[in-house]
């Protein structure tokens, strides 16, 4: 049988930092090159193209991929994630405070998908995931501590061709420190608000 | 890049019949080769299937206490899996040497088994390559080929596969579980790629139009002793030159069960027959573990410039091996 005639482009809806956008792609149209070229979200850097850089990355799914080797049409039903849905309003996410704070680049060029690869970092790692240098991946182990040997491993896909690794790594762990800080307090508070709902159930 | 149409499968019957009418259609996973590959032209599809969403994207426990690995199972999700981590350690090691943070989180792992070789005239459209183009000749026999490799190759090529992945699932004798339109397939891992031989463009011996479901673990106690150790050029996130996924059980100072493969050295993960033969019911020294290195390498035949490889392969079944009998006598 002949192959049905099969459009090369088609009509796709992205969800993009909660908004959706419909466009239509030729089915050659990467992620990367929808978000920079035609919607104008320049934020997301193209560097080597090949998916050997990151300086693509976004997160699919609240996961970080790179957008070089997405295609776009192939993106459609996902919640895509840039560098322009990171923070919160005029509130900067703790990493890209972090990364202002410690100079956690030199010319920026990489900067978007370093904070977007870091920022999927600490929640990988305070999921318990393991990386290539942890000692003992058996689950009974527990999560390693994010070392700096850590954080070098987890974000060797994001590379700086300014060499600021030093200052990156320094920003990711304060990021991940400032993170873990606020789950524990957020444990905390669940446990304590229980807590204090017991006790006005006790008292009514 | 040529054009070509697109369309997303909602069942794996369907994505059979999609690439059954199109002889030139390709299954789209995570597509972190296929589309590198069309980029640079050496793929060239009239049509993707994308199956990343097919309903392929589970791990379980089979009867027999082994696991059942859906096709579309990310590599993020197979390294970080409790049972993997726990009963299998060397496939999540194996698994996080490779690639990227970012990319783990798009491939899957059926197209992990059939991305195709990193060699750089493979991917280099100017250069003769006979898996490219069966009959044009191979450009890294006389050219650069110090990673290249040193067991099964052919006159006609000497491409290795580049996968950490499938070195761990060699060695736990995974079975390639597969559907076509005929009905459903099986192949040993260690049956799955093809002798390289005057063919080097026919790598899997998957039927023609068949999709990969899933990848069956068998039940292996030895795993749970087990390792992979990837050599590279940098510390991280970059090919092997040589790795080694080993397993290993002593009891009463003898060796009980043993497991090898060796990634970076053959067109496919090279199962190490002969140093696990070498090996069984023998003492638990160094010199044994060399000796075994030495009866699997005798087939080697390096290249002017990968000749290392012999060497280190050698090195690396001493080490590890070292390693995990001082864990098993733990």
């Amino acid at each position: 049988m002949a192959p049905a005639p099969s459009s090369t482009y088609s009509a796709v809806t992205l969800n993009i930092n909660g908004e959706k956008h419909t466009l239509t792609v030729d089915h050659r149209t990467t992620l990367l090159d929808a978000l920079r070229e035609r919607l104008d979200m320049t934020g997301t850097k193209k560097g080597c193209d090949q998916g050997q850089c990151g300086a693509c990355t976004v997160l699919l799914d609240n996961r970080r991929a790179v957008a070089c080797l997405q295609l776009a049409v192939a993106a459609e039903g996902r919640e895509i994630t840039t560098i322009e849905g990171v923070a919160d309003g005029d509130q900067l996410h703790a990493v890209q405070q972090a990364f202002l704070d410690l100079d956690g680049y030199q010319c920026g060029y990489c900067t978007p998908g370093q904070i977007c690869s870091a920022v999927a970092v600490i929640e990988e790692h305070a999921a318990g995931w393991p990386s290539a240098v942890t000692d003992d991946v058996r689950p009974e182990a527990g999560p390693p501590p994010l070392t700096a040997e850590e954080i070098r491993e987890r974000m060797s896909g994001n590379l700086c061709r300014c060499g600021a690794y030093v200052s990156i790594v320094q920003a990711v762990a304060r990021a991940a420190e400032a993170d873990a800080r606020a789950r524990a307090v957020d444990g905390d508070r669940t446990a304590d608000g229980s807590q204090a709902a017991k006790r006005e159930g006790a008292a009514a | 890049m040529k054009e070509f149409g697109y369309q997303r499968a909602a069942d794996v019957s369907g994505a059979l019949a999609l690439l059954d009418a199109d002889p030139d259609a390709r299954f789209l996973g995570g597509g972190t080769n296929l589309v590198d590959l069309m980029k640079t032209g050496v793929e060239r599809p009239g049509r993707l299937v994308d199956v990343r969403e097919l309903p392929l994207d589970r791990i379980e426990s089979t009867e027999d206490g082994g696991l059942r690995i859906g096709a579309t199972v990310t590599n993020s999700d197979l390294a970080a899996h409790p049972d993997v981590r726990r009963n299998y350690p060397a496939l999540t090691q194996a698994v996080l040497a490779g690639a990227s943070g970012q990319l783990r989180n798009m491939a899957t792992v059926g197209g992990n088994l059939l991305q195709r070789t990193r060699c750089g005239y493979f991917s280099d459209v100017s250069k003769p390559c006979n898996k490219r183009v069966p009959g044009s000749g191979c450009s890294a026999i006389e050219g650069e080929h110090h990673n290249h490799a040193i067991l099964g190759a052919s006159d006609h090529c000497v491409a290795t596969h580049p996968s950490d992945m499938g070195v761990a699932l060699t060695a736990f004798d995974a079975v390639v579980d597969y559907e076509t339109v005929d009905g459903p397939g099986q192949l040993a891992l260690t049956d799955f790629y093809l002798p390289v031989g005057d063919t080097p463009h026919r790598e899997t011996a998957l039927p023609p139009g068949a999709l990969i479901t899933g990848v069956t673990l068998p039940p292996a106690p030895v795993a749970a002793n087990s390792r992979y150790r990837k050599v590279r050029e940098r510390a991280s996130y970059a090919f092997a030159i040589g790795s080694i996924a080993a397993a290993l059980d002593v009891q009463d100072g003898v060796v009980r069960d043993v497991r090898l493969a060796f990634g970076a050295v053959a067109s496919r993960p090279w199962r190490a027959h002969a140093a696990e033969q070498a090996l069984t019911g023998g003492p638990v020294d160094a010199a044994a573990f060399a000796a075994a290195a030495d009866a699997e390498l005798a087939a080697a035949r390096p290249l002017p410039h990968n000749g290392y490889k012999v060497t280190l392969m050698r090195n690396l079944v001493v080490a590890v091996l070292s390693e995990l009998a001082e864990e098993a006598g733990r």
